[in-house]
């Protein structure tokens, strides 16, 4: 059987050598950062009339965190197209006659993928948050408030997870174009819109990114339907799921 | 040792590879042949495991080759030219290659000079010609020194400097006792490099055996003559007991007929020749002969010998076109 250490120095290899890694990687650091920090800029000049009278609690974590719907874009790209260019090139042929074992190739790309994406992850959720923090002034909070670390770690978690999840939808479809037409649309336009329909939100609640976006929150919702954790824990199974899929359908597949 | 044993593939209701035994001979060059379509490409990836067989089994060195750990060091294989990602280089390429198979780093630059491509080993493969993704390729299958090679249509689309660059490399292959097999669907370029032959079509084997047996059997020579003084060259032909076939154009071939005795005898019979040449039939004809029943898509009136030499010999105005096939 091949040696695992040997499959992930691989792929390292492989993900490191491509320009894609470093572009979509540094997008989605520079643009969760840029417009959260801008939104807190923002916020912080115009703060009573952004406010108006809400009774809810300002959320100044969720206020700093405002571009991870955009960054989130990027690291979703990078996802397919790590495992997507391998069909696209039809190097996946020359992968699995290196790899024979389908299961284990792809075991080895997820976590190389899973451990480069939660350390960009962590490094621009903390930077977001620190930079966010500063920029809100007086309204800032800090890490030792209740919850705030959680929903730190959190923004790194989701954003991994997410990368995770749509590498896992690439290798079931084995086209980079079909999924990145399917998962695009599905994270900003489907899925947004559905969970502010009645009625279908209730499902729409349980789609990943919104359950794995609870993770952010550090004030209870109004109306929401569970908890962080719930959330976490909901993200994380169509992650598993996803790469299941994934491995099924290779192992199944003729190349 | 490649062994192949009742091998089918079946997709839907086409059966790309049926039933296919045989063993592909150690430290030989052996030709894998069959026309377009024939299943060739389909067998190479089921001796790779990256199709799966509908019934049947293959083995490489007797395991099957999802059961071989790092696979590079038994086989290497060229299964299509540019299956790199265009925007790694070179050397990246085949380094993650390696380290998959723990093969040592310095492999890397080795195969890479075998192949000629050190000065472009940091370049992206975006701008590689086809000759260079094809050096590549064969670098890729070089990388574990494995004892088998295998080669998918090595010299397609090839220059003409590209193609004896292969041919010379698959024979110093065999020459250092390594296994080599490589499919084409040109049988004049097996003649030269091969040793062993395999013919396929639609799937079934059609002959399996050595190039010079199949030389034996299907070369045909004979010997070409043109006179203006026919009546005489026939007698004096006839007298020595020997026959002659006339050709469309003019000349006649006596089969199996040799050069210095005929032209002895047109000597001694005063007899003015304008030509006297030996003539080989080509073994391209022989194997187009083999597989023309099983020419998937024949063109114009369905005989794939004709397909060779006659483009749109068989072209008919509309009006009288009245082909069954």
């Amino acid at each position: 059987m091949a040696s695992f250490p040997a499959v992930l120095q691989s792929e390292w290899t492989k993900v490191r050598s491509v320009r894609s890694t470093v572009w979509t990687l540094a997008i989605t650091f520079v643009v969760t950062l840029g417009v959260g920090a801008l939104l807190s800029l923002l916020t912080n000049n115009n703060f009573d009339s952004f406010r108006g009278n809400s009774e809810s609690p300002f959320d100044a974590t969720g206020t700093s965190f405002s571009g991870i719907l955009l960054g989130e874009l990027a690291i979703i790209v990078f996802g397919v197209l790590a495992v997507g260019n391998e069909y696209s090139s039809g190097m996946i042929r020359v992968s699995l006659a290196a790899v024979p074992q389908r299961v284990t190739l792809l075991a080895g790309k997820a976590v190389v993928l899973g451990a480069l994406a939660l350390l960009v992850s962590l490094v621009t959720a903390f930077t977001t948050f620190f930079v966010g923090q500063s920029l809100l002034g007086t309204h800032s909070t800090t890490l030792s408030e209740p919850h705030v670390l959680r929903a730190v770690f959190g923004a790194a978690l989701y954003l991994t997870m997410l990368c995770l999840f749509s590498a896992g939808v690439t290798a079931m479809l084995h086209n980079q174009t079909l999924a990145l037409g399917v998962l695009v649309p599905f994270f900003f336009l489907l899925s947004p819109i559905l969970s502010a329909v009645p009625k279908v939100k209730t499902l729409a609640h349980y789609f990943p990114d919104y359950a794995g976006s609870r993770m952010l929150l550090v004030y209870e919702q109004h109306g929401q339907p569970y908890g962080p954790w719930p959330g976490f824990l909901i993200c994380l199974a169509w992650t598993c799921a996803a790469l299941a899929g994934g491995a099924l359908v290779l192992r199944k597949r003729d190349a | 040792m490649i062994e192949l044993h009742e091998l089918t593939k079946r997709y839907g209701e086409t059966l790309a590879v049926d039933n296919l035994s045989f063993q592909v001979p150690q430290g030989v060059v052996t030709g894998f042949l069959g026309p377009n379509g024939a299943g060739k490409s389909t067998t190479m990836r089921m001796i790779l495991d990256l199709d799966r067989p509908t019934s049947g089994r293959v083995t490489v060195d007797g395991k099957r080759y999802g059961q071989l750990s790092e696979p590079l060091k038994y086989i290497g294989a060229l299964l299509e030219a540019k299956a790199v990602h265009p925007g790694r280089t070179a050397y990246d390429h085949l380094l993650w290659l390696a380290q998959s198979n723990r093969i040592p780093r310095r492999r890397v630059d080795e195969v890479l000079s075998l192949v000629g491509l050190t000065s472009v080993a940091r370049k992206r493969s975006r701008g590689f010609s086809l000759g260079m993704g094809q050096r590549l390729g064969i670098a890729s299958a070089l990388l574990g020194d494995p004892e088998i090679l295998m080669f998918d249509e090595p010299v397609n689309g090839l220059d003409p400097e590209g193609i004896l660059w292969i041919r010379n490399l698959m024979k110093g292959l065999a020459a250092e006792g390594r296994t080599v097999f490589v499919s084409s669907h040109l049988m004049s370029e097996m003649a030269l490099t091969a040793d062993h032959l395999v013919v396929i079509g639609k799937g079934r084997l059609l002959a399996n055996l050595s190039m010079a047996e199949f030389i034996k059997q299907n070369s045909r020579s004979a010997v070409r003559i043109r006179t203006p003084h026919v009546e005489q060259l026939l007698t004096a032909l006839a007298t020595a007991g020997l026959r002659a076939t006339a050709t469309p154009d003019g000349a006649y071939e006596i089969e199996d007929g040799d050069l210095v005795h005929l032209g002895d005898l047109a000597a001694g019979h005063g007899i003015t020749l304008h030509e006297l040449s030996p003539q080989q039939a080509s073994l391209e004809e022989a194997f187009m002969q083999m597989t023309a029943d099983s020419v998937e898509y024949h063109a114009g009136n369905g005989e794939g010998r004709d397909a060779a030499g006659a483009w749109g010999a068989t072209w008919q105005p509309k009006s009288s076109e009245q082909k069954g096939d």
